[in-house]
């Protein structure tokens, strides 16, 4: 039984938890949210030369030809520390996209391009308020040219590419669209978590590039692969708000002790650990399945996406509640794990629809997952 | 990161395995042990347990002197999972083997250690805890029943509550105030007694499942004039609260998930029962359920493959496994409920034992006794609190107090 990451993985993530430390990542991020700017430029030209974005690119396009288990640890440390950076959209995502893709000639323009930083990629696949699903898709392609309207896409002032969810006559495809193209009208959304940036974009006869033909399955199978990372990033924040709860718990005073030493705070925080230790073992659970290509991937992931969102979610909004006034201010960083932990709860869909995942999973199947 | 054995680990498992094979029959579907009547079953187990100790499985990480075979943790986890998945008796020994055993291990002398280790580890006799009183609970320290040296033996007076299998047990353990004068964690000493003493009374404790004096069911225990020797005594006059605190320690490591109705029978009930002409299933309140306690089931599951995993590479598991009684409990409790509800007016009847709701109906009446048993879920979050995190004690009323001094409620 060896249901851990590896000392090398564990030594990465110490790396990269000592760098966002140096770099003072909090005060980036709400740097970013009092600015125009919709990303940190110089973290993210950082990261892009430590080799993150390369992790999982196969060497043969100049990547590191590593393992989703040395993004898990990445992604978790990217939640505690708030990066206000578009790696998600563009390594989650896009990337692993074109990992994926049989367009052998795309790949080879633009795999090594993500590699290097100088290709971003983000993806586009919300219409409007009713979730997306193979049915109400209304975004077209004919001919290799888009038409249509796609909201809250991510990143897409740091992005070189975005990759398209539409429907030819019959199916659905994934489609890449380089962000210079003619027909293109991209508009700022403005968002609950100003440290990060949203764009509607609309298609006017926009050329595009095939991604994958099969394009529903393989959008399932991305979302699934990365609601674990995610999941990491969200176990990240929720640990980060419970060590602030606690620090604070010790500090501050009220009727002559600290408020930590209060049975109604100290069960506050022993729920938020609780939900946290759940989040984070089903969160390697999820990163078993996706590292190891399990069937069981659709299961993992779902429940690693539920479990993670609820924790940051509790363990943000009971970070402020533990702060109490302080809690409610700019001033104090509480607010910005709470607006990331919403944002992080539906950037991949929602906790409902996730739910609703989970349960579809379980109930065609004849067990409850393996391992036993 | 995979589930697999180590080479070495994957050979103890088939050593384990083919023992198992030759000696026991495999758990069918969901059968599950029934603890009917109580002899049969006492004797079921003990025939068990005496054949796992001339093999060597009984105790396999103590040493070979009282009975084991120096067995490291990994292994013994690889030994109960074996076992798990066989139709075995259980329970009986739990308390002696996990609790009174490291207690005997740490503190008895090495005479009685071999008189009553291997007795204990081959199941001929067997062992409860005598602690929790009708005033003492999760301030267990509190406890009030008395201990006056007489020569060389104490003279023991007091009541003992929910000690679990005293009615069947041959020894227990035992701590009892010697001096109320002095504040009340340092006036306590510990004992170990043979149960057949003159004076023990044995009442058992009928609880709100109905039952009484089955399985390993609870008791009260009532000690009028009953003599110790001193030679019984663990651990220095005085240090009975840090012995105690061992056994609570290793509690913590015995009273672990929560047993019976779980995600995967809600999952299967809600298949099969029928919802407004569409089976249960496919409902959304169900739904929503399901997947809540899925999170929690597997969230336990995999914490404890990370506790194994850490044991596997010979390292010390973190504190995780610190919220295991706390969420299976309550994960009972809710299951339980599920299931008589989703039976609507039906759901309020008695069903016949071996039914999908008669046992909802058992692990909703059941699951308050386990939210309490083994420290309650606020003691339980109060040890998180304290001792994951880090947060400081509540100041205490009776610190710096002779017990003698302490306030007293009215309630028992």
């Amino acid at each position: 039984m060896n249901l851990d990451f590896s000392d090398e993985q564990k030594f990465l993530q110490e790396e990269a938890n000592k760098f966002f430390l140096k770099e003072d990542t909090l005060k980036r991020t709400r740097a970013i949210m009092e600015s125009d700017e919709p990303f940190d430029k110089e973290l993210w030209r950082k990261v892009i030369e430590l080799g993150w974005t390369a992790i999982r690119i196969p060497e043969n396009f100049n990547g590191l030809g590593l393992s989703h288990l040395e993004l898990c640890v990445i992604a978790e440390e990217i939640g505690k520390s708030l990066a206000p950076i578009p790696f998600s959209s563009s390594v989650y995502m896009f990337t692993e996209a074109l990992i994926e893709s049989k367009n052998d000639r795309l790949k080879e323009s633009l795999l090594p391009g993500l590699a290097d930083g100088s290709i971003v990629g983000t993806f586009a696949a919300a219409e409007s308020l009713t979730p997306l699903s193979a049915e109400n898709l209304k975004t077209t392609v004919t001919n290799n040219k888009i038409n249509g309207t796609k909201i809250a896409v991510p990143d897409v002032e740091a992005a070189t590419h975005v990759m398209v969810v539409c429907k030819n006559a019959n199916d659905v495809e994934l489609r890449s669209v380089a962000l210079n193209e003619k027909g293109l009208k991209v508009t700022l959304q403005a968002n609950i978590d100003p440290s990060k940036s949203f764009y509607q974009i609309d298609f006017n006869d926009v050329s595009s590039e095939l991604i994958s033909q099969n394009g529903w399955d393989t959008w399932e199978h991305l979302l699934n692969q990365a609601a674990v990372l995610v999941a990491f990033e969200q176990v990240g924040g929720a640990q980060a708000s419970l060590d602030m709860a606690k620090k604070y718990a010790m500090e501050r005073y009220a009727f002559g002790r600290a408020i930590g030493s209060y049975q109604a705070i100290k069960h506050k925080l022993a729920d938020m650990y609780i939900s946290l230790t759940l989040a984070k073992s089903n969160c390697y659970y999820g990163a078993w399945a996706l590292s190891s290509g399990s069937p069981e991937l659709g299961l993992a992931a779902a429940t690693a996406r539920v479990a993670a969102t609820k924790a940051f979610q509790l363990c943000a909004k009971e970070n402020i509640q533990t702060h109490g006034g302080n809690g409610f201010t700019w001033e104090y960083d509480c607010h910005l794990f709470y607006k990331r932990s919403k944002v992080l709860s539906l950037n991949l869909g929602s906790e409902a629809a996730w739910k609703e995942k989970l349960v579809t999973n379980l109930d065609k199947s004849n067990s409850i997952g393996s391992n036993q | 990161m995979d589930f697999k054995d180590t080479p070495e680990q994957a050979i103890f498992r088939e050593k384990c395995r083919t023992w198992l094979e030759a000696n026991a029959e495999l758990k069918i579907g969901q059968l599950r042990t029934v603890e009917g009547n109580l002899n049969e079953y006492l004797q079921r187990a003990k025939a068990w347990q005496k054949k796992k100790y001339d093999a060597g499985w009984a105790m396999l990480h103590w040493p070979e002197e009282y009975g084991g075979i120096g067995a490291s943790p990994i292994e013994r986890i690889i030994w109960s999972q074996e076992e798990s998945k066989f139709d075995v008796p259980g329970g009986i020994f739990e308390i002696g083997l996990g609790m009174c055993g490291p207690v005997m291990m740490e503190y008895a002398t090495s005479d009685q250690k071999k008189r009553y280790l291997p007795p204990m580890a081959e199941g001929k006799e067997i062992w409860c805890q005598l602690f929790s009183e009708p005033s003492a609970g999760s301030d267990v320290a509190g406890l009030r029943s008395k201990a006056v040296k007489d020569g060389n033996e104490w003279i023991i007076n007091g009541q003992k509550v929910w000690t679990s299998g005293a009615h069947y047990s041959d020894y227990g353990i035992l701590v009892v105030r010697h001096d109320p004068e002095l504040e009340k964690h340092k006036g306590l000493t510990f004992f170990f007694v043979d149960m057949k003493s003159p004076g023990i009374e044995v009442k058992p404790i009928k609880q709100i499942t109905g039952a009484a004096g089955s399985g390993s069911g609870f008791n009260e225990v009532y000690f009028n004039d009953v003599r110790i020797p001193d030679a019984q005594r663990l651990g220095e006059i005085g240090d009975g609260w840090k012995v105690a605190i061992t056994t609570l320690m290793n509690e913590r490591l015995a009273v672990g998930d929560a047993r019976g109705s779980d995600i995967e029978d809600a999952l299967n009930w809600a298949k099969d029962q029928e919802f407004n002409g569409q089976p249960l299933i496919k409902h959304g309140g169900a739904r929503e359920k399901i997947a809540d306690w899925f999170i929690e089931a597997n969230g336990l599951k995999y914490t404890k493959f990370r506790t194994i995993s850490a044991l596997s590479r010979g390292g010390t598991p973190g504190p995780e496994a610190s919220i295991t009684k706390i969420v299976s409990a309550n994960k009972l409790q809710s299951i339980g409920n599920f299931g008589i509800d989703s039976a609507d007016m039906a759901g309020m009847l008695r069903q016949d034992s071996g039914g999908d709701l008669y046992a909802f109906q058992m692990a909703w009446l059941g699951a308050p006794g386990l939210r309490i048993a083994g420290g309650t879920d606020e003691i339980l979050r109060n040890i998180i609190a304290e001792r994951v995190l880090g947060l400081p004690q509540d100041p205490r009323a009776d610190k710096g107090l002779p017990f003698k001094d302490i306030p007293q409620g009215s309630a028992n």
